[in-house]
C-alpha cells in the first residue's frame, strides 16, 4: 500500500472541510473494498478520511412505512434490524448475503452504494425500492444516482448520510453468487409498492452497470407472478460478458432469477 | 506516523505505526502477538479474523489507525487462567485442525458464531457462517462437528444460567 494520511472525521462537516484539504482524498467506511484496493496499489489517496465514527450516519429508522437507513450502518446491523425485517425482510435478506459474517460487521450500504460496484447488491435493492440517497447537499433519486460502472451523481466532497424508502408491499431478492468470488454475477431486486408500482432492478449482469427491465415491470404490473414473465426473452447485446458468464448465460440468469424473486415476495 | 491506543485482550497497548500500517501487522509487528495469522491478505481466508468491539473482523483488511481507540480479542485473549476457553477446547478434542494455520480465524469466527446464535447451531448455519474463513486442508468436517460441540455445551450453559 502507498503512503496515505489517515483521518478520523467526527462530524459530516468536519469530513467535508478535511477532504476539501486534502489533495487526492477518499471516504473511506468500512473499508472492505477501498482497503483490499489500495493494498493491491489500485487506489492511492493521499488522504483517507474516516466516516465510521459520526453518529449522525449511524442506524435504521422505521416510522410506519417509511424508511431510513444511515449511510454508516453496516451489513450486519441492516440483516439483523428486527424493525426492517417487519417492514422490508427483502432487504435484510438481501443484507445478510453479502460477503461473509466478517466483512459484513465492516461494509457499510453507504460505502457500497458510493462505489456502485456492477456486481454489487445494494444498488438493485435502491433502484427497485425507488429509495432517495440523501447527501449532505441534496436528495438524489435511485434513478439518478447510479449512472455507470462505479459511476454515481456524487461529487467532489460530497457523502451520503443515509438512504431513504417507502416498505413496498411485496419485495424480494435472488441472486446467483460467482462461486468463488460470492459476488452477483446475476442479482434480481423485485418490488411492488404500495401504490401498485412494479420495479425490477438487475445487477451483476449490465454492462453499464445496474439497471431496471422494463419489459418484466410492465408484465409484472399485469400479473404479479413468476409466470408472467415466461415469454420475457431478455436483449444479451447490453450485458457484460467475463470468463465467469457470458452475456448470453447472463441474459438467462436476469430470467431465472427474476422468476425466484417474484416466487419469493 | 499515527500514534495508536486500543485495549487488546484486556490491557490498554499504544505504539507508533504508519497511517497505512494494517491492523494484523501492529497486532503482530508491534505488539508481538503473532497468533493472528496473515493467509491470503485478500479479505477472503479469514486466518487473520479477530474481534473489535465484540465483532469478528479481518485484521488484514483495517488500518491500526482505524482500530483505534476500539477493544480487541485476539486468540492469545481467550484462553482465562489457563484454562482452554470451550471453543479451543472443542477443537482440540474434535480433531478441528490439521496443519493448523487457519485455527486462530476458526476460533475467533466460531466465538463470534455461537454469540451471534445464542448457541443454537445446526450444520448448514456452521456451515454458511464458515464463508468467510478457509482450511487448504480442506478439514471442514471436523472444524463444523467442533463448532457444534461447543456451541452444544455454551448453550447449555447459558440456558442452566438462565
Amino acid at each position: 500500500m502507498y503512503e496515505t494520511q489517515y483521518h478520523r472525521a467526527s462530524s459530516v462537516q468536519d469530513a467535508v472541510s478535511r477532504m476539501e484539504a486534502a489533495g487526492e482524498g477518499k471516504y473511506v467506511s468500512g473499508g472492505m473494498t477501498l482497503i483490499p484496493t489500495m493494498k493491491q496499489r489500485l487506489a492511492s489517496p493521499s488522504d483517507l478520511i474516516d466516516l465510521r465514527h459520526i453518529s449522525e450516519m449511524q442506524g435504521i429508522t422505521v416510522n410506519g412505512r417509511s424508511v431510513r437507513i444511515g449511510a454508516a450502518t453496516t451489513h450486519y446491523e441492516v440483516a439483523s434490524s428486527a424493525a426492517l425485517k417487519a417492514v422490508c425482510p427483502a432487504i435484510c435478506h438481501l443484507a445478510s448475503h453479502i460477503g461473509d459474517p466478517h466483512v459484513r460487521h465492516m461494509g457499510t450500504i453507504g460505502g457500497s452504494i458510493a462505489n456502485n460496484d456492477p456486481a454489487a447488491d445494494y444498488p438493485a435493492a435502491m433502484l427497485a425500492l425507488a429509495a432517495t440517497i440523501v447527501t449532505n447537499r441534496r436528495e438524489i433519486a435511485a434513478d439518478d444516482f447510479f449512472t455507470g460502472l462505479f459511476e454515481t451523481a456524487l461529487e467532489d466532497s460530497e457523502i451520503i448520510t443515509a438512504v431513504r424508502f417507502d416498505a413496498p408491499a411485496k419485495a424480494a431478492y435472488q441472486k446467483f453468487p460467482n462461486p468463488a468470488s460470492r459476488y452477483a454475477m446475476t442479482g434480481v431486486f423485485v418490488a411492488k409498492g404500495d401504490n401498485g408500482e412494479v420495479r425490477v432492478a438487475v445487477t451483476g449482469a449490465g454492462s453499464n452497470g445496474v439497471f431496471r427491465q422494463a419489459e418484466m415491470e410492465a408484465a409484472l404490473s399485469a400479473n404479479w407472478s413468476p409466470d408472467a414473465l415466461a415469454h420475457i426473452s431478455v436483449d444479451a447485446s447490453e450485458l457484460l460478458s467475463d470468463i465467469h458468464a457470458d452475456a448470453a448465460y447472463r441474459a438467462n440468469l436476469v430470467k431465472v432469477m427474476a422468476k425466484r424473486a417474484v416466487a419469493a415476495a | 506516523m499515527a500514534k495508536v491506543t486500543m485495549t487488546v485482550n484486556g490491557r490498554q497497548v499504544s505504539g507508533h505505526c504508519d497511517d497505512r500500517t494494517l491492523l494484523v501487522q501492529f497486532i503482530r509487528e508491534n505488539l508481538g502477538l503473532t497468533g493472528t495469522h496473515v493467509g491470503c491478505d485478500t479479505t477472503q481466508c479469514g486466518a487473520c479474523v479477530i474481534h473489535m468491539d465484540g465483532k469478528s473482523v479481518k485484521s488484514c483488511s483495517i488500518l491500526a489507525a482505524q482500530a483505534a481507540g476500539s477493544t480487541i480479542t485476539t486468540i492469545e485473549g481467550l484462553a482465562a487462567d489457563g484454562e482452554l476457553h470451550p471453543v479451543q477446547a472443542a477443537f482440540k478434542a474434535n480433531h478441528g485442525l490439521q496443519c493448523g494455520f487457519c485455527t486462530p480465524g476458526m476460533v475467533m469466527t466460531a466465538v463470534d458464531m455461537i454469540r451471534r446464535h445464542q448457541g443454537q447451531l445446526d450444520e448448514a448455519t456452521v456451515r454458511a457462517e464458515l464463508e468467510g474463513n478457509i482450511c487448504r486442508c480442506t478439514g471442514y468436517h471436523n472444524v463444523v462437528k467442533a463448532i457444534l460441540a461447543a456451541a452444544a455445551e455454551m448453550g447449555g450453559a447459558r440456558v442452566a444460567a438462565e
